[in-house]
């Protein structure tokens, strides 16, 4: 008998989830795998929207799947069905229009939704969506529409609703200076369109930034392009009058996108009485406190994993897919290490761990590196604490970052050279070449093809071999590559220009005391 | 008077002049345009070396010493053992294990011997270590597999080449003469003397954690497509296979990439605005690129890569892979390979069967099928169903096949070992059976450069008494076999690999010795003695039957052997300048051997320290298969979770002791470049290095 899966949502979770299990079962003999997704399209990778704001990517390069895929993989993928109720007792899943799914395991990947803020003229007048029970309406009032000139940054259709706002010359406002507000606005930015960014914070990406980095962000950001209004929040939105903030500033924009965050889409396990906090609570097997009712993603809470990241949603994918095929019955999701990476052109930020690690500095056990150079848009802050990181944010030193980055990842201890780490390169110093011939040392390699030293050039020379043909003929220096040439014809000018009468006048070459134990 | 011919080590083939003395000297050749490396200058000290084989060695019992006996004790008793096992165990009960330094005429004789005078379909070579993974990758991408398409000349106008685990400086340093002008991308976890040369010409060092170098040109195709690079016409016209390839490639955003590999997304979206903004630019792979249980798929990242970008196939830009060893080319065309007949075509392709069967004068249905791949043959060596005699010709598995220990262990349990070599190096020294056989600059022959040039390799000196040719050696023993058709003349077995390679794939037809006396420069294919060659593949069209080149989606695996917390650090792989594979010659030459004497690992100061380490102590690097010795040598610019090894020693220092037989499922190529280790303190060395250098000549002999 074939374990009936159902997954909700054909999101970058649930899409990952179903390739997972046929990766482990390609035939569908021990599972039968439903996926209804809401959306009347093919999953795609939300990840990229923000490349698609920006231009570099069609809204069909971003789909995940081509449109045989299910069929060739014994996916039963149903787009454009809304799931409206989970009966457990029964174990069926009903659709919006009027379906009925039964499930042996029911996999809940409904993923999160943007939020709007209670500002006038942002959403429309709530409106109950079919099949919307009024406590749950009141419980997520913002199930609301974003109202004219509004878009939210989520989905695809939200993207195209951006882009035909994004004129050349159009004037527009981002409100929120998270990630996600960041790189709308640097994508717009980059399409000639004139941004302000709207926080209400005292400095961008408050949750992941200390002041001094999140200064550093601003400078960057400002250079690109985007006006910040800082330490502002918006009152109200009217079309063709503008943005009100509540440092009384009005702006004049076309319009308004919305990234103030976005909250777990758990109204269907909540309605079903299964346990919800912020996300659909789940252990390490990602298991719900429902029987056979699984949660992966943005939608599922679990202890140790980042919100709001891709990244753990499909480790979470794959364990789950371990679990449901019997391919692994002991696998467990034991979190994700959190990285955070903005994916913006021209600024390289990078969060690992806990950002904010280093503030307290009255800590004795944490030792912080810290380094601004805003004027160049530059900023590291790295927490460690018995060598190992804890927590790091990096502006414009992207080896420093990829290094952080895999140090975090794999626990690795820190290297003792802790500028070399803060800067992501080992400072130059310690072997700088010289192109003065005269201070080379002895046992310097010249020519590596065939390891001839500065000592052997010197002897060569010594010995008669007074030109550079003739030293490439006694010592075979130059032979290989010959890359070395000129570094030879400077030697021997050294050597010529020391003495002028070679090669009687032997004593008196200069570095000779060099010379000894040289090859 | 001196005898032009070419170097006997790597697939660059340096023109060399050598002296009736055996003095080399480089010679004016488009490769290395009087170019030489140390170890090319060098080579002629082999030829008078005092632990020359001179007389066939012969071990009465498997634990008696050998001692010398006749060529006709010596290839009587390897007849007579051979005709019993064939005879109480069948064909495959014999073993062949050839190598990629053979020449044409070799690497073709030996297959034929393996088919037809031994009836075994048991025969690899080294090459499958070498060269395998880039000629599956080749032959799905572009429908044949030339390591160059285009002369290496060609590479002089480049403005960019990424060069993808290739350290040329040290293992093929004239190629860097055609370099010089190009901005250099190289990918390599280590700081080379080749990445130094990258950043000093204002290019890139990419630094990943070894074995993720699929998942960096993942991320470098992501960014292609992201910023805006992909050739678009070029893709249209000339490829298929994007949009499959991008299904994948759009998941490894360079961030993400970033995650894994520990290249800045940065430095990737770099070098591919690099090689995008050029006119005249390519894309090689070498050995840290294929060495891999998944270097197909890595080389095969990289060629979807170069076909994004409008690479191949398009004047003044390309796609290439550098082939190792000497006739690593050719000796993959020719029939040395388990799966191959010459001509490089399929060994279970019914067509190709019938036309070699034809040449060979036998029935088709009589020739063997496809047997194991190196690695494979090497494991089954005296268990149930596998070989119980092992022939091996230019190779030296003991200690240049993955795990040596259970190398060692496999050898042991042969009924019979015959090695052909010309110095006692460390296979020949655990055989049964020695052969002395002459070396490059005593005897005549063509080898395919790393261009697919076809090159003659000259006479210039008489081999020492009672050394005879490979080709003599098989042709004697074929003849004791009761097998006719193996002549010992080189150019008759030329003659006669043109015939069988005509039509082929890498097809010799036109190519003659004649030609090549005449100053021909013939690149294969060649069909017909008034064809001049094929200097530059795919110009219009790509080998297969529509024409285009395929991108291939590829997915990386999860790691072989990932590090863990008692095997901590990834050991990898790889060469030195001065030595040459597994460093039987280039040990044995003073000059070389006083540059590096004996094995090192590389490990960043800080590993070393906790290790409880210092630079120039003794160290062993240990797996969960074995353990090398080497000396420690602190260097600043590694990974930290990084060791590298080389493996150019032999005893307790054999790298391989320490590397995965996980191998490759297309090209069973082996996890060469990343096997999980520890690094421990020991203070053994001085007894080791006794048991490594002290003894030498007769001594091996016990």
């Amino acid at each position: 008998m074939r374990r009936r899966v159902v997954v909700v949502g054909y999101g970058m979770v649930g899409a990952r989830f179903a390739e997972e299990v046929r990766r482990r079962d390609p035939d569908g003999t021990r599972v039968a795998l439903t996926v209804l997704g809401m959306e009347d399209r093919p999953a795609y990778n939300r990840v990229l929207l923000s490349t698609v704001l920006a231009g570099g990517l069609t809204p069909q390069a971003v789909q995940m799947h081509d449109v045989g895929w299910a069929a060739e993989h014994r996916v039963d993928v149903r787009t454009g069905v809304a799931v409206i109720r989970i009966d457990r007792r029964r174990r069926v899943v009903h659709a919006a229009d009027g379906t009925a799914v039964p499930y042996d395991d029911l996999v809940l990947a409904t993923g999160s939704r943007a939020w709007l803020p209670p500002v006038v003229g942002l959403a429309d007048p709530p409106r109950l969506a079919p099949g919307t029970t009024p406590t749950r309406a009141r419980r997520y009032p913002d199930s609301r529409r974003p109202g004219p000139g509004v878009a939210v940054f989520r989905d695809l259709d939200d993207c195209a609703r951006i882009l035909d706002m994004a004129r050349p010359g159009a004037r527009l406002a981002v409100v929120g200076g998270g990630l996600l507000g960041l790189e709308a606005a640097r994508g717009l930015a980059g399409r000639g369109v004139e941004v302000t960014l709207v926080h209400p914070c005292e400095h961008l990406m408050e949750r992941q930034l200390d002041a001094g980095a999140g200064a550093v962000l601003a400078a960057v950001v400002g250079k690109l392009g985007i006006a910040l209004r800082m330490g502002a929040g918006a009152t109200a939105w009217a079309p063709g009058t503008g943005l009100t903030c509540d440092d009384g500033a009005m702006l004049d924009v076309d319009g308004v996108i919305v990234a103030a965050g976005v909250y777990a889409e758990t109204g269907l396990a909540a309605d079903a009485g299964i346990d919800v906090d912020r996300g659909v609570l789940v252990d390490d097997r990602l298991a719900t406190s429902a029987p056979r009712v699984y949660a992966v993603g943005d939608c599922a809470q679990h202890a140790a994993a980042p919100a709001g990241l891709v990244q753990p949603g499909w480790e979470q994918a794959a364990v789950l897919a371990d679990l449901l095929t019997d391919h692994d019955p002991a696998a467990r999701y034991r979190g994700t290490r959190a990285v955070t990476r903005l994916k913006a052109r021209d600024v390289d930020l990078a969060v690992v761990g806990d950002g904010l690690a280093g503030e307290d500095a009255t800590d004795p056990e944490t030792e912080l590196l810290r380094f601004t150079d805003a004027r160049r848009g530059r900023y590291a802050s790295l927490a460690l604490r018995d060598d190992l990181v804890v927590g790091g944010i990096v502006i414009g030193f992207p080896d420093a970052a990829a290094t952080l980055i895999q140090l975090h990842d794999s626990g690795q201890p820190a290297p003792a050279d802790r500028l070399a780490l803060l800067f992501g390169r080992a400072l130059p110093g310690e072997a700088a070449p010289t192109s003065d011939p005269g201070r080379l040392p002895a046992a310097a390699v010249v020519c590596r093809c065939n390891t001839v030293t500065k000592g052997a050039l010197v002897s060569a020379w010594r010995a008669g071999a007074t030109d550079a043909a003739a030293l490439r003929r006694a010592t075979r220096a130059g032979t290989g590559c010959g890359s070395c040439v000129d570094t030879v014809a400077g030697i021997c000018d050294w050597l010529a220009g020391a003495d002028p009468d070679p090669p009687a006048a032997l004593v008196g070459v200069p570095g000779g005391h060099e010379e000894e134990g040289a090859a | 008077m001196t005898t032009p011919t070419h170097c006997p080590y790597c697939a660059l083939q340096c023109g060399t002049a050598v002296a009736p003395s055996g003095e080399v000297t480089p010679r004016q050749f488009p490769t290395n345009r009087g170019g030489l490396c140390q170890k090319g200058w060098t080579a002629g000290s082999l030829l008078g070396h005092p632990e020359r084989l001179t007389t066939p060695l012969l071990r009465p019992a498997r634990a008696a010493p050998l001692g010398p006996v006749s060529w006709d004790a010596a290839l009587g008793h390897v007849a007579q053992q051979l005709v019993r096992l064939r005879a109480t165990h069948g064909p495959d009960s014999v073993a062949v294990f050839g190598g990629g330094g053979l020449t044409n005429e070799k690497s073709y004789l030996l297959g034929k011997f393996a088919r037809v005078a031994l009836g075994t379909s048991q025969i690899d070579y080294n090459g499958r270590f070498c060269m395998s993974s880039a000629a599956v990758a080749g032959n799905r991408a572009f429908g044949i597999d030339r390591g160059l398409s285009f002369p290496v000349t060609d590479l002089d106008d480049a403005e960019v080449v990424l060069l993808a685990g290739a350290n040329v400086a040290e293992t093929m340093p004239p190629l860097l003469g055609h370099l010089g002008g190009a901005q250099l991308v190289v990918v390599d976890p280590r700081r080379t003397p080749t990445a130094e040369r990258a950043i000093a010409s204002g290019g890139l060092h990419l630094q990943p954690v070894p074995g993720t170098d699929l998942v960096l040109a993942l991320g470098m195709l992501h960014a292609a497509v992201a910023d805006g690079r992909l050739d678009t016409d070029y893709l249209t016209a000339r490829t298929s296979g994007l949009e499959e390839t991008w299904r994948v490639a759009a998941r490894w955003w360079p961030e993400r990439a970033e995650r894994v590999c520990g290249v800045a997304a940065a430095d990737m979206r770099a070098a591919v605005g690099l090689l995008a903004g050029a006119q005249r630019r390519y894309v090689l792979t070498a050995r840290g690129a294929e060495q891999h249980a998944h270097g197909v798929d890595t080389v095969t990242a990289w060629i979807n890569l170069s076909l994004a970008l409008g690479l191949p196939g398009r004047p003044g830009s390309g796609f290439g892979t550098i082939t190792g060893q000497g006739n690593g080319q050719g000796g993959r065309e020719h029939g040395q390979k388990a799966d191959q007949l010459p001509g490089y075509r399929r060994i279970d392709d019914p067509a190709s069967r019938a036309h070699i069967a034809s040449v060979w004068g036998v029935d088709a249905a009589a020739l063997p099928g496809p047997g194991r791949s190196a690695t494979e043959l090497l494991d089954a060596l005296g268990r149930p169903g596998g070989p119980r005699a092992l022939l091996v010709f230019g190779s030296n598995p003991l200690v240049s096949a993955p795990d040596a220990t259970a190398v060692a262990q496999r050898l042991a349990a042969l009924e019979l070992l015959v090695v052909a070599d010309f110095l006692p190096g460390e296979t020949a020294l655990a055989a049964d059976v020695v052969l002395p056989v002459a070396q490059w600059a005593e005897e005549e022959g063509t080898l395919t450069n790393l261009e697919g040039r076809v090159l003659r390799r000259r006479r210039a000196l008489d081999p020492p008494p009672g050394v005879r040719t490979d080709l003599e050696v098989i042709s004697g023993l074929a003849r004791r076999l009761g097998a006719s058709g193996f002549p010992a003349e080189p150019e008759r077995v030329f003659d006669e690999l043109r015939a069988a390679s005509a039509g082929g794939p890498a097809d010799y037809a036109g190519i003659s010795y004649a030609r090549l006396d005449a100053g021909e420069a013939l690149h294969w294919p060649c069909p017909g003695p008034d064809h001049p060659g094929t200097p530059r593949m795919f110009l219009s069209r790509f080998a297969h039957s529509d024409g285009r080149a395929r991108l291939v989606p590829v997915d990386p695996p999860a790691a072989a052997e990932p590090p863990d917390a008692e095997f901590p650090l990834r050991a990898t792989t790889g060469r030195v300048l001065v030595h040459y594979q597994s460093g039987v010659q280039t040990r044995r030459i003073d000059e070389l051997a006083a540059i590096v004497p004996e094995s090192f690992v590389e490990v960043h100061p800080d590993t070393a320290a906790r290790a409880g380490l210092a630079d120039g102590e003794w160290a062993r690097v240990v797996s969960r298969r074995g353990s090398v010795l080497a000396r420690v040598r602190c260097v600043p610019s590694l990974r930290i979770d990084t060791v590298f090894l080389p493996f150019h020693f032999g005893g307790e220092q054999t790298a391989n002791r320490v590397t995965n037989p996980a191998l490759d499922p297309l090209s069973r190529m082996p996890e060469f470049k990343v096997a999980a280790v520890q690094l421990i303190p020991t203070r053994e060395c001085v007894t080791v290095l006794e048991h490594c250098y002290a003894l030498t000549g007769a001594e091996y002999l016990r």
